[in-house]
């Protein structure tokens, strides 16, 4: 991270975002492993394949454009063919040909206008037609992106990805393309005007490309890295921006405040920098093109001139000249202009196109293998390695070759410390990692050959986070299965026993759960969330602290509504707390990553009395005496 | 409580469109930068002024020295014409440095305030608004302000005053057809005020879409786990899809509106020429005007197209900045809610453990219809811990929040020694509650900023303290210790580490008043009975309200409160509870559980 003096009482970052490890750094500087060209070239393929689609009506654009500054370009030749022939017929009496003439002028101002309002329309069309395709492709991608990933990548990030970063290219398909083809087309036709009124001049005028593109070639490469800066900081600023406003009530009643106002300036004005950067450049490169632009036409003047004064040209033919110039020159800054804004979207491209070139570490099979039907929720782990950092030199391994059989119907509770690799287990049976090394399968079928579909509608494990999503409390619990109807949504939250606060809300199950479920408490909202588990009904149901925030009745409730709701499944429960594992029929003891014990709760409590082990047995002694 | 103060804005539903009223309010923003916004002013009239000049040079360098054949004398004049298109590249040059300066200031700034402002709304307000909706107007709003204030503002103004100088030479030069273009002209103004309106009502809404928009990718971001957990990545592509078509379908009608106006402008000066071209004619052939005059006319009025065209851009980026202005004015009027007093009273001088009463207090969910809390009474004395003990959905959470203010009260009043909270100043309030809330949330900042939040200024000891007695030792084996990045962007921690974090935050400087909303259900048996071994260290020392769902937390407490739908139905110590209240001892009793 780079330290940089801040003002305004900013303050730097050093002082408070901590140190992470190298490899994390990495992503968030997003210091890409590839080179520039690279990345440039990622970004222009990614803008071919979103053109690619539309090139058909891309050409009839082009043609509408061309049709409308041509029938513009007419209106000075029927004017002064309306003077010179016009007139003296006038003088005469005779209006027909002045009426003529008046009446094509009317046609195609008409004209123009339609073909104008058509461009803009097709174009604008065209332009959301390609928004619409990147954000959904990004958006699908980010989905199908694993867990890991977005642990990794952060989730400010990927959000400043689908929104102020499509929102630059959406800047480029507003900047008036029309402007630009218009520019081009006058730059073509009057390069060819001026080398037939007379080559030397014309040669003279063409020269001045040389300075311009020099200009060109030394803004963009100055522009590529400052915009690439801007879409870092961008991205930073909304992080901030975010997790301060998912986190306000801890902000508010620790009187975050102030220090956040200094963290954000700093970040803030970092963004101001990295734009200020951009505008710099910009000042000096637009009117840069104006200026070699103004001293080619005066340079034409004076050779002109001069040659004028020699008798060597027509003064006639250096004044059009003078006048296509200035035609010449000024579209150019109409290019700069765009090529800017082309810069700025190709630093976003960048970005979204390297997050398209993600591959999911969890991907889905190419080839799936059908699951056999009805499932039946035999859960195998066949020497299954596991780290969370696997490339790194030395990994930290979570899981040491673990072999088990989890027979269908089972309910095993995982039982041990922190980190002793309970929620990694978890995790890799809903294949939210693969493991390192060997094999997970389900009903014989590795994870990893199943597609997403029956992957999901056979395992679900409800989560420590319990997510709510903005909605009404039957949304999120239809959330398990959308295709529910109402009664089965009642129903399963009766099951869990969510229904008796549910139905005292204000709108019953049509109550808004607000932002995260803010209007829930932790207890209500993990019943919720089982609810909208119970409704999926899935052959293997995992439990992960899914009953922490409960009371006790409560949490009863839902352990009576599991006897019959885990009758015929497969289920694995983590819990701390060992009321919540009496409904287990069989315990697993984990500890740094091993099986240390495995048995019925009841032979494991009286292994303790055969053995020195013992440490269900323990941990079971512990617990009863902690009860009041 | 100033309940529907806030709207939420649904996007369904119409905004209310912006006016320029909207836009003269940003003048505080732009203020300090007026100098900035003369000088680009200046700079750019003058650029207008050499650019026009630049052509009357050529014309006498052509008419004199060239005509005359004399070289010599073309000396002078082409050193001028150098010297002002030179000149116009440095005074554009100037411009836009003085752009840079400027807009970027004002866009840092307000996106400063905005930030700031939010932070200082009730938790009330964050719990409404869509966070995709202030997402992008921090974002993308402040954008759109940020080109209209160094760009399209002096544009605006340079354009009109082009429009009107070339009218006023045309009239000048020919009185009855000068006029008559001003007049023929007038239905433009009209047509382009009808289109500006309907695009200002349409940018609003393209705008509010793109919040709700926001809002979606981050729910689906955030959610991530529940989506994958149920394989829904489908449905969420789906809704997504509905939501980007909507936006699409606005900028749409945005684009149709636009291409309409830009048409309009465009070719109406067209239809007004070709008149112009025939009357003139009409005009010479009756001698009422020379040929030279009427091609001037026409040279100039041609001159009219530009400006015109860009008016018709500039009217359109205009509207959009209005729309963002009304859409920003929206959050900055909103006023917080949880008003500091006019003159904050002081706490009693003491920093020993503070009494907490709850004095008929009721609490109600704004738009709810009833109390969620009912006149409910409580006294803790200081030094006394009470465990607040209550069936899922008692009001327990709610409770707890009301302390630190973080909503206030509807009714009755909570004191701390004697002094009703809503009298006390904000900060110092929440400086003598400290409170750890059910979702521990952490920060992407090292471990010592995350247990630091609230005194930024801890002594090591200090830090150390909270530390052991959260049992939170772990953050020592962190790869860098406590300088180790937690939270999002850092280092992910279980559980259990979470609320251990945060329990330390909570404890730190040892508070007068400590609030715990069960602080201890995602531990394991082992951790939970050495936290609470530490946390009555210091709970002997406080003021504290805990919220317990287990014998074992409860027992941490001197009394014991049951909260049953709102009500504070009995307090007293656990084994009084135990043995006289039938709703107490289904509520902790461990019967059930013992069956293993």
């Amino acid at each position: 991270m780079t330290a940089t003096d801040t003002p305004d009482g900013a303050i730097n970052e050093s002082q408070w975002r901590g140190r992470y490890d190298k490899r994390e750094e990495d992503a968030v500087t997003e210091q890409p492993p590839a080179g520039r060209p690279r990345l440039e070239r990622e970004a222009r393929q990614l803008l071919g394949q979103l053109i690619r689609p539309h090139r058909r009506q891309i050409i009839l654009v082009l043609a509408l454009i061309v049709g409308q500054v041509s029938t513009t370009m007419l209106a000075p030749w029927l004017i002064a063919l309306a003077i010179d022939r016009g007139m003296p017929q006038a003088i005469n009496g005779h209006y027909r040909t002045l009426t003529e003439i008046t009446g094509a002028l009317l046609v195609a101002a008409a004209t123009s206008g339609v073909l104008q309002w058509l461009f803009l329309r097709r174009s604008g069309t065209i332009g959301q037609a390609i928004l619409i395709d990147l954000r959904r492709r990004v958006f699908d991608h980010s989905q199908k992106l694993s867990v890991s990933w977005h642990e990794r990548f952060t989730s400010g990030r990927v959000i400043s990805r689908l929104t102020s970063d499509v929102d630059t290219l959406r800047e480029l398909l507003d900047a008036s393309l029309d402007g630009l083809l218009l520019a081009v087309l006058n730059i073509v036709i009057i390069s060819v005007l001026m080398v037939f009124l007379d080559p030397w001049l014309a040669l003279m005028a063409l020269a001045a490309l040389i300075p311009l593109f020099a200009l060109f070639r030394w803004f963009s490469g100055r522009s590529t890295v400052a915009f690439r800066r801007t879409r870092e900081t961008v991205a930073l600023v909304i992080v901030q921006f975010v997790e301060t406003f998912n986190g306000i009530r801890a902000v508010q009643s620790f009187r975050r405040e102030k220090r956040n106002d200094a963290i954000f300036e700093g970040l803030n004005q970092d963004y101001r920098d990295a734009n200020s950067t951009v505008f710099k450049l910009h000042s000096v490169f637009i009117p840069g093109v104006t200026l070699v632009g103004n001293v080619a036409t005066v340079a034409v003047l004076f050779v002109g001139g001069t040659r004028v004064a020699e008798g060597g040209l027509q003064l006639g033919v250096l004044t059009a000249f003078l006048l296509y110039l200035r035609q010449f020159y000024g579209p150019m800054e109409d290019v700069a202009i765009f090529f800017n804004s082309l810069q700025s979207a190709t630093a976003a491209l960048e970005k979204l196109a390297r997050v398209l070139a993600e591959i999911p570490s969890v991907p889905e099979p190419a080839q799936p293998r059908a699951l056999p039907q009805p499932v039946r929720g035999e859960i195998t782990f066949d020497a299954v390695e596991f780290s969370y950092d696997a490339q790194a030199e030395r990994p930290r391994i979570v899981l040491h070759h673990l072999d088990l059989q989890i027979e269908q119907g089972q309910t095993v509770a995982l039982v041990g410390a922190t980190g002793a690799g309970k929620t990694t287990i978890a995790k890799l049976i809903s294949r939210f990692y693969d493991p390192s090394e060997g094999t997970v399968r389900l009903d014989g079928v590795p994870l990893a050959q199943l597609t997403d579909e029956d992957l999901r509608s056979a395992i679900v494990m409800i989560t420590q986070d319990g997510f709510l999503f903005s909605g009404s409390v039957a949304d999120n619990i239809a959330f398990g299965n959308p295709g529910a109807s109402r009664a089965e949504i009642e129903a399963a939250a009766r099951a869990v026993g969510a229904e008796e606060f549910i139905l005292k809300l204000p709108e019953g199950y049509d109550t808004d759960v607000r932002k995260r479920g803010g209007r829930l408490s932790a207890g209500q909202r993990q019943l919720v969330a089982f609810a909208r588990a119970f409704l999926a009904d899935p052959a293997v149901l995992i439990l992960d602290e899914a009953t922490s925030s409960l009371d006790i009745p409560t949490e009863r409730a839902v352990q009576r509504a599991l006897y019959t709701v885990l009758h015929g499944r497969t289920a694995l429960i983590i819990a701390h707390r060992l009321s919540t594992v009496e409904i287990a029929n069989r315990v697993l003891v984990l500890d740094d990553g091993r099986v240390v014990e495995d048995g019925t709760p009841q032979e494991l409590i009286e292994a303790d009395v055969k053995s020195g082990g013992g440490r269900f047995a323990a941990l079971h002694t512990a617990w009863r005496e902690s009860l009041a | 409580m100033a309940d529907g103060a806030i709207q939420t804005n649904n996007s369904s539903g119409a905004a209310p469109p912006g006016s320029v009223r909207d836009l003269l309010r940003l003048w505080p923003w732009l203020r300090p930068y007026r100098g900035y916004l003369i000088f680009m002013l200046v700079t750019a009239t003058l650029a207008m002024v050499v650019q026009s000049i630049l052509p009357l040079v050529t014309a006498a360098l052509i008419d004199g020295p060239i005509a005359r054949r004399d070289t010599s004398g073309m000396y002078p004049l082409i050193g001028l014409a150098l010297l002002f298109g030179v000149l116009e590249a440095v005074l554009f040059g100037l411009r836009r440095r003085a752009m840079t300066t400027s807009a970027l200031a004002i866009e840092t700034d307000m996106r400063r305030d905005f930030y700031q402002h939010l932070q200082r709304l009730p938790v009330s307000f964050h719990d409404r608004w869509p966070s995709g909706q202030l997402l992008s107007r921090v974002t993308s709003d402040l954008s759109t302000l940020r080109r209209f204030a160094g760009f399209m503002a002096v544009f605006f103004f340079a354009n009109l005053a082009v429009i009107v100088v070339v009218l006023i030479m045309l009239v000048r030069l020919d009185a009855v057809l000068g006029i008559s273009v001003c007049v023929v002209m007038a239905p433009l103004a009209i047509a382009t005020r009808y289109y500006e309106r309907q695009y200002n009502i349409e940018a609003r809404r393209a705008q509010d879409l793109t919040g709700d928009l926001a809002t979606g990718v981050e729910e689906s971001v955030l959610g991530i786990r529940v989506i994958k957990s149920f394989g829904r990545r489908g449905q969420l592509l789906e809704n997504f899809t509905s939501d980007a078509q909507r936006l699409r379908e606005a900028e749409l009608k945005k684009n149709r509106t636009l291409a309409n106006l830009w048409t309009v402008i465009g070719s109406y000066p067209q239809l007004v020429l070709a008149g112009v071209t025939f009357f003139g004619v009409l005009a010479v052939a009756h001698g009422r005007l020379s040929t030279g005059e009427l091609v001037a006319f026409i040279t100039l009025q041609l001159r009219l197209n530009w400006p015109l065209m860009a008016l018709g851009w500039l009217i359109a980026g205009t509207e959009e900045t209005v729309a963002a202005s009304a859409r920003l004015f929206e959050v900055f009027d909103t006023k917080s809610d949880i008003i500091e007093p006019e003159s904050a009273a002081r706490l009693p001088v003491n920093t020993g453990p503070a009494r907490l009463q709850f004095d008929r207090v009721s609490f109600r969910f704004p738009g709810a219809e009833t109390d969620t809390l009912h006149e409910l009474n409580l006294d803790i004395a200081a030094g006394e811990t009470m465990a607040l003990v209550g069936p899922t959905g008692s009001g327990k959470t709610i409770l707890t929040a009301l302390v630190a203010r973080l909503h206030d009260v509807t009714g009755g009043a909570i004191r701390i020694d004697g002094v009703a909270v809503d009298r006390l100043a904000l900060d110092d309030l929440r400086r003598t509650v400290s409170t750890a809330f059910e979702d521990p949330t952490l920060f992407s900042a090292s471990v010592r900023e995350n247990i630091t939040l609230g005194l930024p200024d801890a002594s090591d000891e200090e830090v150390r303290e909270a530390i052991e007695i959260a049992q939170a030792g772990f953050v020592y084996e962190l790869p860098y210790g406590l300088q180790t990045r937690v939270g999002e962007q850092g280092l992910s921690l279980s559980g259990g580490q979470r609320q251990r974090l945060a329990l330390a935050r909570a404890v730190l400087g040892r508070p007068r008043v400590l609030v715990l909303d069960d602080p201890l259900s995602a531990l394991d048996v082992h951790t939970e009975a050495l936290v609470e071994g530490a946390l009555r260290r210091i709970l002997s020392s406080t003021t504290a309200l805990v919220v317990a769902h287990r014998a074992s937390t409860v027992l941490l407490a001197d009394r014991v409160a049951l909260l049953d739908e709102g009500r504070i139905v009995a307090v007293g110590t656990h084994s009084q509870l135990l043995a006289t209240n039938d709703a107490y001892r289904n509520l902790l009793s461990q019967k059930a559980e013992t069956r293993v």
